[in-house]
């Protein structure tokens, strides 16, 4: 209990000081901007290219995962993405993850909720691995710039090996009794 | 990204017609689970935007003159370091392939560009704990590896 209290209160002083370091970063990022400090200009249209998509992806990503979360009940996902499932559930998950928007940055707590509902770990290791893979915007502008061919070797190699890896790593972690995090 | 307002719209609808507190309950489940996260977030911001300030040049001057297999490694290590949006990264390895880098340089930075974060630890950590994170991490370098020896051998630029 005492341990837990002085976790939870470090995790306080540490998201203090996220919010400290942000706040002096944009500081920074509009100072430049008056003054005309060329390197923090270019540092602010970095920050504006991921800050946008966030700011337009995170909120309504997460009110569908509190949907998810209240509504679908466990018994769902276990049956579709739990141990028992077999191959179904890397398919599953593959395409999960080609229509999740905005990548790894929403499939993290995706997979979270997951696996709180009963999905296994080979199918979130699959799921967010791929997330990342095969997000179909993504694989098609990569297609027109590198070719076809290039996308359909690299998606065509990488889900085996992903699925693969995704079971061998499962097997890992359940010898090893391991729990994803939760309350977050 | 319209069509996750039209999805979050039509779930939030048809949960009020069934239930209204339960609808109410969604929203603040995930206004509480954004607001805990969100410093993470933001400080992965603030390193995205340092990372990509050198990352472009150290592509193009490392990746764009190196021997094939030195050039491999510089573009798995490269990629898994830094993080782009595809806008950017994809133009990015047009131009290296129109200035002759073999696909497989290509291949292996783009690959574990997507695959590998290494700057997204700190988010990733949260959710799927550490252990998980490192071990994910590594074996998609170990796939992002193998896709780029496939790469090269496919279009024919190795040959063992």
């Amino acid at each position: 209990m005492e341990r837990c209290y002085s976790k939870m209160k470090k995790k306080k002083t540490n998201n203090t000081s996220n919010y400290i370091i942000f706040g002096a970063f944009i500081g920074f990022l509009i100072i430049s901007r008056i003054i005309n400090f060329e390197l923090g200009i270019e540092m602010g249209e970095n920050f504006w290219i991921f800050a946008r998509d966030m700011i337009l992806i995170l909120p309504p990503a997460f009110v569908i995962i509190g949907l998810f979360e209240i509504w679908v009940d466990r018994e769902t996902i276990e049956n579709n993405f739990g141990e028992s499932s077999g191959i179904k559930k890397h398919i599953y998950a593959i395409l999960l993850a080609a229509t999740t928007v905005g990548g790894t940055f929403v499939a993290f707590p995706v997979a979270n909720s997951l696996y709180h509902k009963g999905a296994d770990y080979s199918s979130i290791f699959t799921y967010i691995t791929s997330a990342s893979l095969v997000m179909i915007p993504m694989s098609i502008m990569e297609a027109s710039i590198l070719g076809l061919q290039f996308t359909l070797i690299r998606i065509g190699i990488s889900l085996p090996l992903v699925v693969i890896s995704s079971i061998i790593l499962a097997s890992l972690f359940q010898q090893y009794h391991y729990h994803l995090p939760s309350d977050v | 990204m319209q069509a996750l307002y039209v999805i979050m719209a039509i779930l939030l609808i048809i949960s009020f017609f069934f239930d209204r507190e339960k609808t109410i309950k969604s929203i603040n489940r995930g206004k509480n689970k954004f607001m805990k996260i969100l410093p993470g977030y933001l400080k992965l911001l603030v390193i995205i935007s340092l990372v990509l300030l050198f990352s472009e040049d150290l592509i193009v001057e490392y990746l764009g003159n190196q021997n094939i297999i030195l050039g491999s490694i510089m573009g798995l290590i490269i990629g898994s370091i830094t993080m782009m949006p595809g806008f950017i990264a994809y133009p990015l390895a047009g131009v290296l392939l129109s200035r002759g880098v073999s696909f497989m340089v290509i291949a292996a930075f783009v690959t574990t560009l997507k695959m590998v974060g290494i700057v997204t630890y700190p988010v990733e950590k949260e959710y799927m704990g550490a252990k998980a994170t490192i071990y994910r991490n590594i074996a998609s370098l170990i796939i992002a590896a193998i896709i780029t020896i496939s790469m090269g051998l496919f279009y024919g630029e190795v040959l063992f």
